[in-house]
């Protein structure tokens, strides 16, 4: 009886851990929600939504809670709950876990999680909202901006302001080396670098530029914006062994490490560096006269005042398609709407306001010094742009211009090519061609490990 | 009774009184009761996440879709796919081995040093505890614009000395170094405990040591450490198991070295210089929150559970454990 009690008691508690244990991890491994699409918005009934976004500066605040009032003006019904200074490691925990208090639209400074987002369908696909509402993307938004927004035909975001990249220089270092015009080709660039390095015994005086992949804005991919690479095949596959713009870009940034005074040298330098985004930003201090750089630099050159005169033009191609000079590298911050929102409706009215509304679209850029991600907005009049922000909305127009795709394990490819990028300037790998292959092999692997 | 608490065998045939169950069942009950506070802490904050991670790490899980079972797929991708795991690997057994080493070894030093002090010794024990209390990142931060090659202070001053100059953080070769050094700035907690250990030991046991003769390090190899051995290991093994969880003071340091801080566009991943400060727990979080891999993450998160139980078991079987020494 003792035996059979105590086996019976084993039994139900083997039984009862059992289910408990079942149960959490059933809990656990609850996917997304359901979403839903009907909130009556549209009737007229009144809905709240929560709009998570990352600005966190006053003047920043300001301008996205100015608009945010003048859609809620429009649509009286809906009411928006705002939550600045969102990381998007907190998105993602929020998307994930789901309940009353997740967003129910989502803005994130970075592009690189868009395929992520897309393909695990955390964000709503907006192409049936786009359509029904009459709404051609590709005739509303640059190409690039629209390409960096969706993944394999999801258009699972928006683009909400762009960010650009170009060249920075200083006119008076330029004057002092006579030089009489930014540099248009890569062999102009490398000359009009090495022209502006004065040397300093064992570092410099003054650097022409900063070409290490660490030097702030000179990454890879910024670079890479002037070659046009296709990233992945149309297999899907890493074609960065494949494509020789990857290998050419490459080849091109490691010989003006080395034509500037080698890797060491540089990298000596580099750490004397001040905050990129402060006033002992290099190409503020004078340390730097050329720069690949954001179009929100101008703001801050603005703010900071440097004693010299600078300017802004597009960042040099390779000598063989000098056609193409005008075009740059293109990111910038994205919205999207939460899959497992119960409130889609009046969050698409939200997200279409802010992306597609052009008085809105250039009060936000004119505010947090953004570029504009609508055509419409480029072309306003009522935009404020002085020659030197003028360069990089002629940036964002060029059909030349390109990004870095979406990928379903997000930027992690970028940062293989980073790594290799850092191991071929610095020297550790001198053999590009295997290298590249590695890579590819590398991020291929990851790509499948996402899948 | 005697029936009731024999072997199970002659008692299983036999009826158990009801009142003897019903005391039984309400001493169980009593025990469970008064167990319950751990048992459901045990539960909740060990078995579930270690279950959980073990069945995550045979998944593919994103953090949004459904977990779906994939076999040892994420163990053979972190082993033969993932590019930084062994290097990764490596960079956290060195951190281990010497930072754990010239820690405990260091905060002895200066614990004995302390003790000896006649004057003054509450200010040195304040001088040298306080950096303990410096937040992590303040105090990498710190270390990062003091070392800098090109600005910091250290280099100006070995310069002007005619001595090298290292690459601290910047240089593949001097980035761990760097983060040793800022380990041992902040010995205040070894410090302290090894000081109460070296306060207990008996005066008379060095009184008699030295009327035999014993000189100093006698006195330290026959007295000394075998008084404080069980401080000694305790400062090992919980030093191996924070070392193994090591992560803030090399992100940030990478971080901050880089200057890379994740701008429009970017993409910083952890290890700067060259991959020289990749840590385990920076994978986990790298695997997890920045790539999604919720289930490699976990295969990594398992490695690092059973290093941890490995060099803890280690180190207890080759020592006596805690037990103080009383021969």
């Amino acid at each position: 009886m003792h035996a059979t009690t105590s086996r019976r008691a084993r039994r139900t508690i083997a039984a009862v851990t059992g289910s408990a244990v079942l149960a959490l991890l059933a809990t656990a491994c609850t996917g997304t929600n359901s979403a839903g699409g009907n909130d009556d918005s549209a009737s007229g009934k009144d809905v709240t939504i929560t709009f998570w976004h990352g600005w966190s500066q006053d003047s920043e605040t300001k301008a996205i809670n100015d608009n945010i009032a003048a859609f809620e003006k429009a649509h009286p019904n809906i009411h928006v709950k705002a939550v600045g200074n969102i990381a998007d490691d907190k998105t993602n925990q929020a998307l994930r876990a789901g309940g009353d208090d997740a967003p129910d639209v989502v803005s994130s400074f970075t592009t690189n999680n868009v395929g992520t987002f897309c393909s695990s369908n955390v964000f709503a696909d907006l192409n049936p909202l786009l359509k029904k509402d009459g709404i051609d993307a590709a005739k509303t938004f640059p190409a690039a901006m629209l390409n960096y927004t969706q993944f394999k035909g999801n258009q699972c975001s928006l683009p909400l302001l762009g960010d650009v990249f170009g060249l920075y220089y200083n006119k008076k270092a330029f004057a002092a080396a006579g030089i009489t015009a930014p540099p248009k080709t890569f062999s102009e660039f490398a000359d009009a670098a090495a022209k502006l390095t004065v040397a300093d015994g064992d570092g410099f005086k003054q650097l022409g530029f900063m070409p290490n992949y660490h030097g702030y804005e000179s990454t890879t991919e910024h670079f890479l914006g002037q070659f046009g690479p296709s990233y992945f095949g149309s297999d899907g596959k890493s074609s960065i062994a494949t494509d020789p713009k990857v290998a050419e870009m490459l080849t091109w940034q490691k010989g003006l490490v080395d034509k500037l005074g080698g890797f060491d040298k540089l990298e000596k330098y580099r750490a004397s560096f001040g905050d990129e985004f402060s006033a002992k930003n290099p190409f503020h201090t004078g340390q730097v006269a050329m720069a690949i750089d954001g179009e929100w630099r101008t703001a801050s050159l603005a703010t900071d005042k440097p004693d010299f005169e600078w300017a802004t033009a597009p960042f040099p191609v390779p000598d063989a398609e000098v056609s193409t000079y005008g075009r740059g590298y293109q990111t910038g911050t994205i919205i999207g709407i939460a899959k497992n929102s119960k409130k889609q409706a009046a969050a698409w009215e939200l997200v279409k306001y802010l992306t597609t509304n052009t008085d809105a679209v250039v009060s936000f850029a004119n505010a947090i010094h953004n570029v504009p991600s609508t055509f419409e907005a480029l072309n306003s009049p009522k935009l404020d742009a002085d020659a030197n922000f003028k360069t990089f909305l002629d940036i964002a127009k060029n059909p030349n211009s390109g990004t870095t795709p979406a990928s379903v394990n997000g930027g992690a490819y970028i940062v293989s090519l980073q790594n290799l990028g850092y191991d071929y300037e610095s020297g550790k790998q001198t053999d590009l061609a295997a290298g590249l292959a590695a890579t590819a092999k590398e991020i291929d692997a990851a790509v499948n490990q996402a899948k | 009774m005697a029936i009731a608490f024999g072997s199970r065998k002659a008692s299983a045939g036999l009826p158990v009184p009801a009142a003897l169950r019903s005391k039984r069942r309400r001493a169980a009950a009593r025990t469970l009761a008064f167990l319950s506070p751990w048992l459901i802490g045990f539960g909740f904050f060990f078995v579930y996440p270690l279950v959980s991670t073990l069945y995550f790490s045979v998944t593919h899980y994103d953090g949004f879709t459904t977990p779906t079972f994939t076999g040892l797929k994420n163990w053979s991708y972190v082993f033969n796919d993932y590019p930084f795991f062994w290097q990764g690997l490596r960079n956290t057994l060195w951190l281990v081995v010497v930072m754990v080493s010239l820690r405990v070894v260091f905060g002895l030093g200066i614990g004995m040093l302390i003790t000896k002090v006649k004057t003054g010794a509450g200010l040195f024990r304040t001088f040298f505890y306080l950096p303990y209390l410096a937040p992590p990142v303040a105090a990498t931060m710190a270390f990062a614009f003091l070392l800098n090659p090109g600005t910091g202070p250290v280099n100006q001053l070995l310069g002007d000395l005619g001595l090298p100059a290292p690459g601290w953080f910047t240089d593949p070769s001097w980035s761990k170094p760097a983060l040793t050094m800022l380990a041992m700035w902040g010995i205040g907690d070894l410090m302290v405990i090894f000081m109460a250990a070296l306060l207990d030991v008996p005066k008379e046991q060095y009184e008699a040591a030295e009327l035999d003769g014993a000189g100093p390090v006698q006195r330290f190899r026959y007295v000394t450490f075998p008084n404080i051995s069980p401080i000694v290991m305790f400062a090992v093994v919980t030093g191996v198991i924070q070392t193994m969880q090591y992560y803030t003071q090399a992100i940030v340091a990478g971080k901050v070295a880089s200057g890379v801080i994740g701008g429009s566009g970017q993409q910083f991943e952890p290890g700067y210089p060259q991959g020289s400060t990749w840590t385990l727990p920076q994978m986990v979080y790298n695997l997890g929150f920045q790539r999604f891999d919720y289930g490699s993450a976990c295969v990594i998160a398992l490695i690092l559970f059973a290093i941890s139980m490995a060099f803890t078991s280690i180190l207890l079987r080759r020592k006596s454990g805690f037990m103080a020494n009383e021969d």
